[in-house]
């Protein structure tokens, strides 16, 4: 299903354009679309840096200021870059009420980064979402396209070192 | 569906929507593919959406010739081989793993499905979403032709006005009034919106309507695109439904196919089309001026109302905006009548409502039942009581802007009216049902956090005034209460509603104002005596462990960070409350659940 391998250097370098080349192609001054602009270009490199985002306001006629503000506003988009797997904790209603909090502390402690933060090996970076909208199965976390419910606590390590070896990089598939 | 199909002596039917797979359906899967291919079975493999029955993930149903069924529940690609050969190959049910049979429909966990009324997730877990032939296959995109072909845009209308469906985002605004203000509207270029940005957590009901269903929603949108006099149809889906994305980009690509999309749809000369919008991540662009701004590429924020979308809306044009679940019901409503669906129901809440049911409840998963029934049934009667034997304390109804309501508000029928009136309101339909450890402050203070930090920033009572409130929910749960909080929240609460843009703020006070009217004992108790019964607020508990049954493990011991449990190996241990510093980390991992917190 996935074409996309989870290797580390899935994401384009950002000295290397041409994704924003085909971005710009592929839109070119269709009305509205700096949402999917800027999150097919958060798709190719990962995050949004900020040559990344003059060079995006500059071609599609936007200006800097505006680019700047949308990629702030919505949750979705990155300023910073992630690491090889990104963590999303749920902190839903559901998730809540069935423990999240304890979830994100421990995988922060097993990790030895907070929320926000990447592992200095790059290959987590640790974040709480809102609602995943698989309820039922609360406390949920999702690891890079993996989803993972009815956490608790004590499995988390487990879960992570699925994902810890270097060789689940390299198979990319974890289903 | 009746029979299996395509001669097949079986037809195995997996469950395959985010919570299956989150629950392990694709391991599921694989091993289905290579036990019926290399075993030589009788059998047709198919996949469907969600049943519904998420507690019972990964889900099969085995239908034979007859018709009649078997639904398995629990079930791992270990099970599979055996699952095989005895049912398929020996025609024996594993009594064990039945969730329900068609035989005994009430029988082991069948009363979930048999005590709902499925209308809007009629096809959900019987259909293959990825086929539009088995959408027509039982009778899909007759009421889009139907109407099409020989009804007049003003009788598409009137039907969805009998039927007296109210909108199902959560506002129930009435549909075919809605229809007909846009319909009106003068203009030459007028929009349809499908709000799929389902942003309430604890709601999950359109992402299982549009991976189990995708067509049914299609459907509604050629209707209403139709009624109104629309010919662009956009459906605004969240980001973080992936799956649900892929299976709507597919049942776009195949209505092209069959000519139910583009132009000249259905034979006729009206010409209508879908494109989706992906969100990205902003609870407030479920407000629908927010979201028209998100899909002008603007950052969402909300603008005053009127100008109202009907006469200006998207690119300044007429625009009609309606929920998954309100599209999701129109082709039945079309196709079986109004009058049949206004039959279902209370006189002013017409028809079936989803919930998602999660939380301390035993069944979680979906529940469609019709308008009118009680919350003690749908809590206890289709969710099964509360999970664990615990007591029930509270059902969350309508995430941030709605309220929990406690027991003896359990018999108010569910009704848009009753409930509201009852002080929560039906919203898109999430019920969170919490039991005596859920502390009903902290569930007050994680709502007020979460719009708080929704809140766009635009106009200042929100922005500002959810802000004050979660500081002093935050000193309650921190032991830190002072007497006057709860009138100042309280005053803070009317104004912040009286004076917001939108109706992310104007609600947002909600949780607070409820779990202050049932529950101000707590809040009291927390302000007062620096008590959290229910032993959830870290600043007010003391851990303690039961001598009675710690084996002494020494887990505890191991995941402690201050050193506070101490114990000889097989006696009973003990917590220093002077070192705790109440993290809870023993509590989830004592196997023998001996570590108390009060």
């Amino acid at each position: 299903m996935e074409k996309e391998c989870t290797c580390s250097n899935r994401f384009a370098d950002v000295d290397d354009l041409g994704p924003v080349d085909e971005i710009i192609s592929k839109y070119g001054s269709e009305k509205g679309a700096l949402i999917p602009l800027l999150q097919e270009a958060q798709d190719a490199y990962g995050y949004l840096d900020e040559k990344i985002m003059r060079e995006l306001a500059q071609r599609a006629g936007y200006q800097l200021s505006q680019v700047f503000g949308v990629a702030t506003f919505f949750s979705q988009f990155r300023l910073n870059p992630i690491g090889e797997y990104l963590i999303k904790v749920c902190h839903g209603t559901a998730c809540h009420v069935a423990g999240a909090t304890q979830i994100t502390d421990e995988v922060s402690n097993q990790l030895g980064v907070k929320e926000g933060e990447t592992t200095p090996d790059n290959k987590f970076t640790l974040e709480s979402v809102m609602c995943l909208g698989a309820c039922a199965l609360a406390p949920i976390m999702v690891v890079g396209d993996d989803t993972h419910g009815k956490l608790k606590p004590t499995g988390i390590k487990k879960i992570l070192k699925q994902y810890a070896g270097p060789t689940a990089a390299a198979e990319g598939d974890d289903a | 569906m009746s029979g299996n199909g395509n001669g097949h002596k079986y037809k195995v039917v997996l469950g395959y929507g985010t919570c299956g797979i989150a629950a392990g359906a694709t391991a599921v899967k694989d091993a289905l593919e290579e036990a019926v291919e290399g075993g030589g079975y009788d059998v047709d493999l198919d996949i469907a959406g969600c049943m519904g029955l998420c507690f019972k993930e990964p889900v099969v149903e085995i239908f034979d010739r007859e018709g009649g069924s078997v639904i398995y529940g629990d079930i791992t690609a270990k099970k599979v081989p055996q699952l095989l050969d005895e049912h398929v190959g020996k025609g024996q049910v594993i009594e064990d793993w039945v969730v329900k049979r068609s035989e005994d429909p009430n029988a082991c966990e069948g009363d979930f499905l048999e005590n709902q009324l499925r209308v809007v997730l009629r096809n959900c877990g019987k259909i293959n979403p990825e086929s539009i032939d088995e959408y027509i296959g039982i009778g899909g995109y007759e009421g889009a032709k139907k109407a099409l072909t020989s009804m007049t845009p003003e009788e598409v209308i009137d039907e969805v006005s009998a039927s007296g469906i109210r909108g199902r985002g959560g506002a129930g605004f009435p549909t075919g009034t809605k229809w007909g203000f846009a319909r009106k509207s003068p203009g030459d270029v007028k929009y349809l919106i499908c709000n799929a940005d389902e942003g309430d957590p604890g709601a999950f009901m359109d992402r299982s309507v549009l991976e189990g269903d995708p067509h049914s929603v299609m459907e509604g949108m050629i209707l209403a695109g139709f009624a109104i006099g629309a010919r662009h149809g956009l459906i605004y889906c969240r980001a973080e439904y992936p799956l649900a994305l892929k299976r709507l980009d597919i049942a776009i690509e195949e209505c092209h196919e069959k000519g139910f999309l583009g132009e000249n749809i259905f034979g006729t000369d009206w010409s209508f089309d879908v494109k989706v919008k992906k969100g990205a991540g902003a609870f407030v662009c479920g407000e629908e001026t927010a979201m028209m701004a998100s899909i002008e590429g603007q950052r969402g924020m909300p603008r005053p109302r009127p100008p109202f979308p009907a006469n200006s809306g998207l690119w300044g044009k007429p625009t009609n905006i309606n929920n998954v679940e309100t599209f999701a019901a129109i082709p039945w409503i079309i196709y079986e009548g109004g009058e049949k669906y206004a039959a279902i129901g209370t006189e002013k809440s017409k028809g079936t409502k989803v919930f998602c049911l999660a939380g301390k409840v035993r069944r979680t998963g979906l529940a469609e039942v019709p308008m009118g029934y009680t919350l003690r049934q749908v809590i206890f009667d289709v969710g099964g009581g509360i999970a664990g034997g615990k007591e029930f304390k509270a059902v969350q109804m309508g995430g941030p802007s709605g309220g929990c309501l406690p027991e003896s508000k359990l018999d108010t029928q569910v009704d848009y009216d009753q409930i509201t009136a009852a002080g929560a309101i039906i919203g898109s339909g999430g019920m969170i049902v919490a039991d005596n450890r859920t502390c009903m402050v902290d569930l007050a203070r994680y709502f007020l956090s979460f719009t708080q930090d929704e809140s766009c920033g635009k106009c200042t009572p929100c922005r500002i005034g959810t802000k004050r409130m979660l500081e002093i929910l935050e000193r309650i749960c921190e032991g830190k209460g002072e007497p006057e909080d709860i009138d100042k929240l309280q005053n803070l609460a009317a104004d912040i509603s009286a004076a917001s843009l939108c109706a992310l703020g104007g609600t947002a006070p909600n949780p607070v104002l409820t779990t202050l009217r049932y529950f101000k004992d707590e809040y009291e108790d927390h302000i007062f005596n620096h008590k959290c019964a229910a032993g959830s607020c870290p600043a007010l508990i003391t851990l303690r462990i039961d001598p009675e049954t710690c084996t002494g493990c020494g887990a505890c011991v191991k995941v402690c960070p201050t050193d506070a449990i101490t114990g000889e190996k097989k006696e009973p241990h003990l917590i220093d409350s002077e070192l705790c510093i109440r993290c809870k980390m023993c509590l989830s991992r004592c196997p023998s659940e001996s570590i108390i917190s009060e």
